[in-house]
């Protein structure tokens, strides 16, 4: 049964340093606020993994919480370059940072391998690109029944998912719509999982091709409205795009950055 | 002449161009994207447009401002999860069109996005990598790349495989057994580049009007062969340029509303 908790409490209570951490959302409902808190929390060492980091992957890079990055695509959503990421990788600011490169497709189905309780998953893809030569979790696979060589990656089992979602009820069940990327394959691989939401609710509606995770599947629900700014939930919200470019500016530069950070994550209490 | 239309127009409207009425298109952010939305709001209403963030027929009426734009999801016929879209939509070939761009391309149609100098662990540049592309660009019955053409970006050999072309040259993709034809055609804000049927090599079929070949080879890496019908493009018609026009104005004052 998830456990209704605060922010801060969530945190604390799921996300320890050393952890493999996924924050997931595709570019709707990605936990910002979360990923503040860890922040502030000064966690380390942490392994992040999610297909798409984006800005708030680069706030934990930039912030030196970050060892290893599982990724398949680290940029800034209709802008461009993630700035703190490349200094990472390029210069090794403000510690080198590790990475572990595959595509959306090998991710998606990493996750669903994980939620599925299997080893590994398989997919046709990857072929001919130079990903396997640097990527030690692409390899082949030969199908037992018609020869064919396909891919073989495995499973992605985070110790703790992350995800935003737009309601859930008094009990912790979980409802959430619009692009949901891979959030529930991720929650339901991950060992530990923490659902932030924009509303709670005596009860959900039932509603057709509303995602549900039941409360028994989560482990602790933390009201933060607007929890995903700069991103969007959608019917609450809508995505700050203004902010998006914005970024650019501010993280171009070591020091702007590290300001920017001071003023708007770390002298900032979140406590709902 | 002169000309009222950028080069950049001339480029997307030569994109849209490409896309048939009723064909389904898995489509990138930034230029791709406004192609494909040209197209549907032109001669293909009827154009399927396929978002790696799970929208199946998005009806954008501006251009979205990211891959995962809410505007993506409120018109779409289907929104599913991104293993979904992978696994089910885009693997076993049931898209016709794979829409992409990229940072570096080669004479053989394969593209970098991934990173540029060194090596990988030390890269010059980190670009930000695959997302769905290696994919599209296998599985998608077949590709248009959409690029602008300079030294830098035409090079002789890319410094990474994100997505595969014609890997070295003839055989090679019905060698590893890639499902898709491939990239069938590059569009530039020069001209048009097709592969030559038998050497696989990127070949110049068409210059945008007011462009030349000594600019074209100008602004390729590679010794560039130019085909001997070498064509010129009509130029954006009034109705092309004033769909263009508005749907980035449209895009524009929405970017500009969101924002206050």
């Amino acid at each position: 049964m998830a456990e209704i908790v605060s922010l801060a409490e969530g945190v604390a209570e799921l996300v320890n340093d050393g952890d493999t951490v996924a924050l997931e959302g595709f570019t709707h409902l990605i936990p910002f606020a979360a990923g503040h808190e860890i922040i502030r929390q000064r966690r380390r060492d942490l392994e992040l993994v999610r297909m798409t980091p984006d800005v708030v992957y680069d706030q934990l890079i930039g912030m030196g919480c970050a060892r290893r990055l599982v990724f398949s695509w680290g940029g800034n959503p209709g802008v461009g370059s993630l700035h703190r990421f490349r200094d990472a990788v390029e210069r090794g600011w403000p510690t080198p940072l590790e990475i572990e490169e595959h595509s959306h497709a090998g991710m998606a189905n990493r996750y669903v391998a994980g939620a599925s309780g299997l080893p590994f998953a398989v997919l046709r893809g990857y072929t001919g690109t130079d990903l396997p030569k640097h990527t030690g979790n692409i390899k082949p696979i030969t199908c037992p029944f018609t020869g064919e060589v396909l891919t073989a990656v495995p499973a992605l089992n985070p110790d703790v998912t992350v995800v935003h979602a737009q309601r859930a009820d008094r009990a912790g069940n979980v409802q959430m719509w619009g692009i949901t990327g891979v959030q529930k394959e991720a929650v339901l691989a991950a060992r530990r999982s923490l659902v932030t939401v924009e509303e709670i609710v005596d009860s959900l509606d039932p509603t057709p091709n509303q995602v549900v995770l039941p409360t028994w599947a989560v482990n602790a629900v933390a009201l933060v409205p607007g929890g995903s700014h700069p991103s969007y939930a959608q019917g609450y919200s809508v995505r700050d795009n203004e902010f998006y470019q914005s970024w650019d500016a501010i993280s171009r530069d070591r020091d702007t950055f590290g300001t920017w950070m001071e003023q708007h994550v770390l002298d900032v209490r979140r406590d709902a | 002449m002169s000309q009222d239309w950028t080069s950049d127009e001339m480029m997307t409207v030569a994109a849209a161009r490409q896309l048939r009425n009723g064909s389904a298109c898995f489509v990138g952010i930034g230029l791709p994207s406004t192609a494909a939305n040209l197209a549907r709001a032109t001669h293909a209403p009827r154009l399927v447009l396929i978002y790696e963030s799970g929208c199946l027929g998005a009806k954008p009426d501006r251009l979205p401002l990211s891959i995962g734009d809410g505007i993506l999801a409120d018109t779409a016929d289907a929104v599913v999860s991104v293993p979904e879209v992978f696994n089910y939509w885009l693997q076993p070939g049931n898209i016709d069109v794979g829409f992409l761009g990229g940072a570096q391309l080669d004479r053989y149609g394969n593209i970098n996005t991934t990173a540029i100098g060194g090596d990988y662990a030390n890269p010059k540049v980190r670009l930000p990598g695959a997302g769905g592309a290696p994919e599209i660009a296998a599985s998608c019955r077949e590709v248009i790349v959409i690029m602008r053409q300079s030294p830098r970006t035409f090079v002789e050999r890319v410094d990474f495989v994100t997505s595969y072309g014609y890997g070295s040259g003839p055989g090679d993709r019905e060698q590893l057994g890639l499902r898709g034809a491939g990239p069938q055609v590059v569009i530039t804000d020069l001209g048009i580049l097709r592969p030559d049927p038998s050497t696989r090599e990127l070949v110049l079929t068409h210059l945008h009007p007011g462009a030349t070949v000594e600019q074209a080879r100008a602004a390729t890496g590679w010794a560039l062969v130019v085909a001997d019908d070498l064509r010129t493009n009509e130029p954006p018609s009034e109705a092309e340029l004033t769909v263009l026009r508005a749907l980035k104005a449209a895009t524009d004052a929405d970017r500009t509303v969101a924002a206050g």
